[in-house]
């Protein structure tokens, strides 16, 4: 995100006079490359192993270059959103960039959710669009369209490039912006004509971009407030979230050390899950919406929030006016603007997770070296309020001798596959925050799920894109039925690289979190939330060349999952639960945290401006 | 506390009239990024004036006045430094301790009595004639948003066919100038 103007600059000094004449000159001692070259040249300097895309027109110059190369492999999906989010679950898993490289028009505009899945969650993504040629832009052309006008709002930046000697150096700078800062995905559409031309390679080290990250005094002097405000505190929280995650595993490393070493309790978001152990006894489960009874309360009791990389979201915050009325609160964020957008904080540090918490700890040694021992006394009456939280139970929910219970099959899902390292996709839906509530993470980048946007389709791509950073480890895409259906055809993709990717889908035969919501909030009108017609997952996974396999019984469910793990080949996995369970606790729209729905002999009503939101 | 989907008690923070100042590379799609941020997060744009200030360097100067609470004008403040174009950016609440200034060009057409008295006023009121023909001409009027207005007020009855109006551009008062307060990350 920061990057010295001094490069743009300079750069735009050269009047295009200038700019051909010394290029001119360059040409006879220099090698000159095809732009569609240049590109490849770049992704293979930035050491892009997989890329993720769909040929046509627009492109073509660019699909020689795959054949002719051998480091880079093409991944063919089938729908450019698949691309997007298979790019998204490589990025999240491995930690670098996720690429993606389609067509202009309809390819460009397929990969638009993905790209902005990729803007809300913060992951690092390099797409490369083809464009018409540089003299038909403007005409309506065919497989024309204004690609950076459509994606302005979803991406870093983007550049529409009108000089092939502008490739290698865009390049560069794509890389930077999307991985530096806080992560996001970046755009590079390249006219056809452009591909074609020569031009010459720039590789990153003759292009000046500032990467240090620069340290200013008042976020030091700030960290150390909110240390003497954490030693002070008895009744604090930690509520950390993608943040930590982004920052890479020494982060999570970092912040296991600090809640150690504090004895605080922490819970966090969605998108933090595996930042802290799942059983770790500090840790109190996801907080918000479907968080759990005691992180929920602890937010809302508590004296001190320390927010580390998490965004005060409205699936978090609840009603805002209500939100943790009586903390004083600490807000972490590397993103600026994140700060007082949603929660004013009585103290903010803009910074990197990983160098903020390490400095929290140097200072709490030096400075507080008995802080330890205390500070329990300090935080145990905080505690035991915390524990009577907990016995509240708010994730139990009653077994069925017919019936396979959803959470059961999650639950079963994570007691066969906790020995072995298991990443986790999902799509959307109820099945989504039963896997957040049940799977218990031990360790960060092993969570992928679609957050901000809430992109149904998501999860079976991810996981194509996981299985390829991570060839030998297991990866299941816990799915809904009616989400698994909106990027079904990767899965011929993924029968076509042989990745043994799980698609664990928890059949209810409804869009359940729509049904929930309906019955909650919509006076039980459950308008199109049925699907009357759904396809024989298990021969559906024949057809395409996976194999298929039908839980319905609790009984069989053990075998069932772990036959599923033995399988080396795409398996689809249709868990047949009950029809009509809802997603508890919720907190309703609307509501505080401490007036949470426990389940179901607990309803209320539902205020007419709760109904409103979203 | 604005963007939220939650009722936010918003009568605490009085919404006041502010100029945002941007300094941005002058490059293709530069100001469509600008304005796509103001309406994709609904903020206001009461009025715009772009221009390059620095030949050699291509940076341009986006001056726009919008309206908000305080709150609101430092979320647009933080969203406009994380576009890659923009360098700094200043906000100035519109007081004191600053200038602003606003250029009106009117045209007159009318009878040649009425469009004696029209031409009198407008010298009256300080503005310039810049261009005349027996049934017309055309007057520039420089002053701050209010002072426009209320110029345009008068002169209006008396033939006024066709008013230009530029956005504000806006100044600290003082030795001052804003310095760069883009992306320091610890
Ligand atoms: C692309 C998209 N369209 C619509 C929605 C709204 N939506 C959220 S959850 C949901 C139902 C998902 O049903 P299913 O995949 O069966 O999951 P379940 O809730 O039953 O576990 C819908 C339609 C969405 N999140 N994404
Ligand atoms: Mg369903």
């Amino acid at each position: 995100m920061i990057y010295k103007k001094k490069l743009a600059l300079t750069y735009l000094k050269l009047d295009p006079v200038q700019t051909s004449v010394k290029f001119n000159l360059r040409e006879k001692m220099t090698n000159q490359l095809t732009g569609a070259e240049i590109v490849f040249k770049a992704l293979e300097e930035h050491g892009v192993e997989y890329i993720f895309g769909y040929p046509g027109g627009a492109v073509l110059p660019m699909y020689d270059q795959i054949s002719k190369q051998k480091k880079i492999k093409h991944i063919l999906v089938r729908h450019e959103q698949g691309a997007g989010h298979a790019a998204e679950g490589y990025a999240r898993s491995s930690g670098k960039p996720g690429i993606i490289l389609v067509t202009s028009g309809p390819g460009a505009t397929n990969t638009v959710t993905a790209l902005t899945d990729a803007y809300m969650d913060s992951v690092p993504l390099v797409c490369i669009t083809g464009q018409v040629p540089t003299h038909l832009i403007g005409t309506d052309a065919f497989q024309e369209c204004d690609t950076t006008g459509i994606t302005r709002p979803c991406t870093k930046h983007n550049w529409l490039i009108k000089d092939v000697n502008k490739i290698a150096e865009t390049v560069h700078k794509a890389f930077n912006i999307a991985t530096t800062g806080r992560p996001g995905p970046v755009l590079i559409d390249i006219p056809k004509d452009i591909q074609f031309q020569k031009g010459v390679y720039k590789s990153s080290k003759e292009i000046e971009i500032d990467n240090k990250k620069k340290i200013i005094n008042s976020d030091l002097t700030n960290i150390e407030k909110a240390v003497e405000m954490i030693v002070k505190s008895s009744k604090p929280i930690f509520y950390t979230g993608g943040g930590v995650i982004n920052s890479g595993p020494e982060a999570s490393k970092a912040l296991r050390e600090l809640v150690k070493l504090s004895g605080f309790p922490v819970t966090s978001t969605l998108q933090g899950l595996g930042a802290i152990p799942g059983d770790d006894h500090q840790f109190l489960g996801m907080l918000g919406m479907h968080g759990t009874y005691e992180a929920n309360n602890a937010m809302h009791d508590c004296d001190l929030l320390i927010n580390i990389g998490a965004r005060f979201d409205d699936r978090i915050t609840g009603r805002v006016d209500a939100f943790s009325p009586n903390s004083k609160k600490i807000h972490i964020d590397i993103d600026p603007s994140s700060i007082n957008k949603i929660v004013k904080t009585d103290l903010s540090i803009v910074g990197d997770s990983l160098t903020v918490i390490s400095e929290m700890i140097t200072i709490l040694k030096t400075k507080y070296s008995n802080f330890n021992s205390s500070n329990k006394e300090k935080i145990s009456a905080w505690w035991s309020q915390i524990e009577t939280w907990r016995k509240k139970k708010s994730l139990s929910y009653k077994k069925d001798k017919k019936l396979i219970m959803p959470q059961q099959a999650v639950e079963k899902l994570y007691e066969l596959t906790k020995k072995q390292d298991t990443f986790i996709t999902t799509e959307v839906g109820q099945h989504q925050m039963w896997a957040a509530q049940f799977y218990k993470f031990k360790e960060p980048n092993r969570w992928m799920t679609s957050g901000g946007l809430g992109t149904m389709g998501y999860g079976l791509p991810a996981a194509i894109g996981v299985q390829l950073a991570h060839p030998k480890k297991l990866v299941v895409d816990i799915a809904g039925e009616a989400s698994i259906l909106m990027n079904i055809q990767e899965l011929s993709t993924a029968v076509q690289y042989r990745l043994p990717i799980k698609i664990f889908i928890l059949n209810n035969q409804w869009m359940g979190m729509v049904r929930q919501w309906q019955e909650l909030l919509h006076e039980k009108n459950y308008s199109e939330s049925y699907t009357e017609a759904l396809p024989d997952f298990v021969k559906l996974a024949e057809a395409y060349g996976a194999v298929g396999i039908r839980a319905t019984n609790p009984n069989e469910l053990d075998d069932k999952i772990e036959e599923m793990m033995k399988i080396n080949k795409p398996v689809i996995f249709d868990c047949v639960v009950k029809k009509d369970e809802n997603c508890f606790p919720m907190i309703p729209s609307g509501k505080p945290h401490n007036e949470m729905i426990l389940g179901p002999d607990d309803e209320e009503e539902i205020s007419e401006e709760g109904k409103v939101l979203v | 506390m604005p963007k939220s989907a939650y009722e936010i008690d918003q009568q605490s923070e009085s919404v006041e009239r502010y100029i945002v100042v941007a300094w941005v590379d002058n490059e293709a799609g530069v100001l469509a990024r600008i304005a796509g941020l103001f309406s994709g997060r609904g903020y206001n744009i009461e009025s715009l004036a772009v221009a390059q200030v620095d030949d050699e360097r291509n940076i341009s100067r986006i001056t726009i006045a919008t309206n908000g609470t305080k709150q609101v004008v430092d979320q647009i403040n933080a969203q406009l430094l994380k576009l890659i174009p923009v360098h700094k950016v200043a906000t100035y609440p519109i007081d004191d301790t600053s200038i602003f200034r606003e250029l009106a060009l009117i045209k007159f057409v009318a009878e040649s009595d009425t469009l004696k008295k029209a031409e009198q006023l407008c010298i009256d009121l300080n503005s310039i004639i810049l261009d005349k023909t027996p049934k017309s001409f055309i007057a520039q009027y420089l002053g701050t948003r209010r002072e426009v207005d209320s110029f345009i007020k008068k002169i209006k009855p008396l033939g006024a066919i066709s008013i230009s109006r530029s956005g504000a551009l806006a100044m600290k008062k003082g030795p001052e100038t804003v310095k760069d307060n883009k992306g320091k990350v610890l």
